[in-house]
């Protein structure tokens, strides 16, 4: 293969049924799921030449590989930080599809993460404190009774809730149209289960004054895949070409998942999510603007109104008014986590927001927004535009 | 989690997770010491624990012992699921210590209502399970 720079698209997408109990292994789910994104795309399973997931993901790269029949891997890499390794896999699988390094990379993750083990619930996470994972100050939180990920992100979002007078009604409010997006998606699993602003403040506390249960994603069983190739081989493949405009990384100094509080910086800022913005929008040309829709990852409400402020599409303390005000309506300026996002399709770790934007550019969205050109996929260290060929 | 209960002699707040480059912060707590690590070249606090200074890059770092004073800057109430190592509903915050980092911890001697942002506190120290302590905070002239 000639080492000369070719763009980069997605060709397939997949996913397994979003459920609370699979019944079967992460690696059949893995591999259930790699199947269905290959035949979406029309590649055979031995062609697969690269292969990229989470730190954090259970099945091993061989026993995938195994499962598909792959004759002849090229490059398998893993990404840390958690969820904020979600968009990173398109940006590594992009990055060796221009340098001509691949021709065919797998992106997977698969979890049991409802039916095996649960990240919402106290030290059940060692993997959260060992090396590699991007996760390690977790142990700093632990003894004080901050155990679970909505403590952690609660920390931080109180912070943005003192700057700028934010309420958990006004969180609440994102978690209504959410809810609304997923009542109309069949693969929701609250599919058809819409929630009042009334429902969402009489939810439990989960962490007081931040998050509610119904500011929190969901836990998840399920498994979701994507085909990464070139542009001009994607061009002659089954599914109208979905094109990598940009991909980006960024872990500003002292920055880390989660438990960000260890950088000079306002907690009321998310500073990953805007080092990711400036990256992305230098890379590509292009300004908020320019988005027909945003896929925010959205494990907790208050991430969401933090990625809004950094990626320029409101001013900072702004995004309480710029969701009460309709703009991330299926109607509005710019559609927001069309699927329910987290919160209310599936939680398979951010990846199930990525397909959506796929779906969204070829136009086969449940919830399809109008003249989808460019669709913005963050997990805050990690973002993506993904365009109409 | 577990609704055993603990023998009243022993607390139930869980260890701290101990690495080797956060030895002395657990060690220095056991004994009712709040420290951090100063950069001998340049003078400079670095928290979390780590081996390297990132502004001069120097290691082997003096481990001196902090004010103990500080202020709150966020604060939580954790209520579901049930923190483990808890009777009561801890109050969870991020501290802005003195010398310039933050850490987090819980409030103690105060109601999570009468908790406000920029509230003055002083360091004191909580037993754990296995007879370690971890730093907590109390609210300034509080008894």
């Amino acid at each position: 293969m000639a080492r000369t720079f070719r763009e980069a698209a997605i060709a397939g997408i997949g996913q397994t049924e979003f459920s609370k109990a699979s019944k079967r292994s992460e690696l059949q789910l893995a591999a259930e799921c790699s199947k269905a994104a290959l035949d979406d795309a029309g590649i055979h399973p031995s062609e697969v030449d690269g292969m990229i997931t989470f730190t954090l993901d259970g099945s091993d790269e061989v026993h995938l590989s195994r499962c598909l029949g792959v004759k002849d891997l090229a490059y398998t890499t893993r990404i840390p930080g958690g969820g904020a390794a979600a968009v990173a896999t398109v940006y590594q699988a992009m990055a060796m599809v221009n340098a001509g390094l691949c021709e065919t990379v797998l992106i997977w993750r698969a979890m049991n993460e409802r039916s095996q083990y649960r990240f919402g619930q106290p030290i059940t996470m060692e993997a959260a404190f060992q090396p590699g994972n991007g996760t390690g100050s977790l142990l700093w939180c632990m003894p004080f009774g901050a155990q679970t990920p909505a403590t952690w992100e609660a920390l931080a979002a109180q912070r943005y809730m003192q700057k700028y007078g934010a309420t958990n009604e006004d969180f609440g409010r994102l978690s209504v149209v959410q809810r609304r997006y997923a009542s109309t998606n069949p693969a929701a699993w609250f599919y058809e289960k819409p929630i009042t602003l009334e429902e969402h403040q009489a939810s439990r506390w989960i962490a007081a004054p931040v998050l509610r249960m119904f500011d929190c994603c969901q836990e998840s069983d399920g498994g979701v895949a994507l085909v990464v190739t070139s542009l001009e081989r994607a061009r002659d493949l089954k599914q109208a070409a979905v094109r990598i405009t940009g991909a980006c990384q960024s872990i500003p100094r002292d920055n880390e998942v989660i438990s960000n509080y260890f950088h000079r910086g306002d907690l009321a800022d998310m500073p990953e999510a805007r080092g990711t913005a400036s990256r992305l929008w230098a890379q590509t040309g292009m300004k908020p603007q320019d988005m027909s829709l945003a896929m925010l990852y959205d494990a907790f409400t208050p991430v969401v109104f933090r990625q809004l402020e950094a990626f320029g599409f409101c001013g900072p303390g702004e995004a309480a008014d710029f969701i009460k005000d309709g703009h991330i309506d299926q109607e509005g300026s710019l559609p927001v986590n069309t699927n329910g996002g987290l919160i209310g399709e599936a939680y398979i770790h951010g990846m199930n927001n990525i397909t959506e934007a796929v779906r969204q550019i070829r136009g086969t969205a449940a919830n399809q927004v109008r003249d989808a050109d460019h669709a913005l996929v963050s997990s805050g260290m990690a973002g993506a535009i993904l365009s109409r060929d | 989690m577990s609704d055993t209960e603990q023998p009243s002699t022993m607390a139930p707040r869980l260890d701290p997770v101990i690495t080797l480059d956060a030895k002395f912060f657990w060690d220095n707590a056991a004994k009712g010491k709040f420290v951090a690590q100063r950069c001998r070249e340049c003078g400079s606090f670095r928290f979390p624990p780590r081996p390297m200074c990132p502004e001069c890059h120097a290691l082997d770092p003096e481990i001196v012992e902090l004010s103990g004073r500080g202020t709150v800057y966020s604060f939580i109430n954790p209520q579901h699921p049930r923190p483990v190592g808890f009777k009561d509903f801890p109050v969870v915050a991020l501290i802005e210590v003195e010398e310039g980092f933050r850490i987090v911890s819980n409030l103690e001697g105060v109601a999570f209502e009468d908790v406000r942002p920029g509230m003055a506190v002083q360091v004191d120290f909580a037993p754990t399970m296995k007879g370690k302590q971890v730093p907590v905070f109390r609210p300034v002239g509080e008894e």
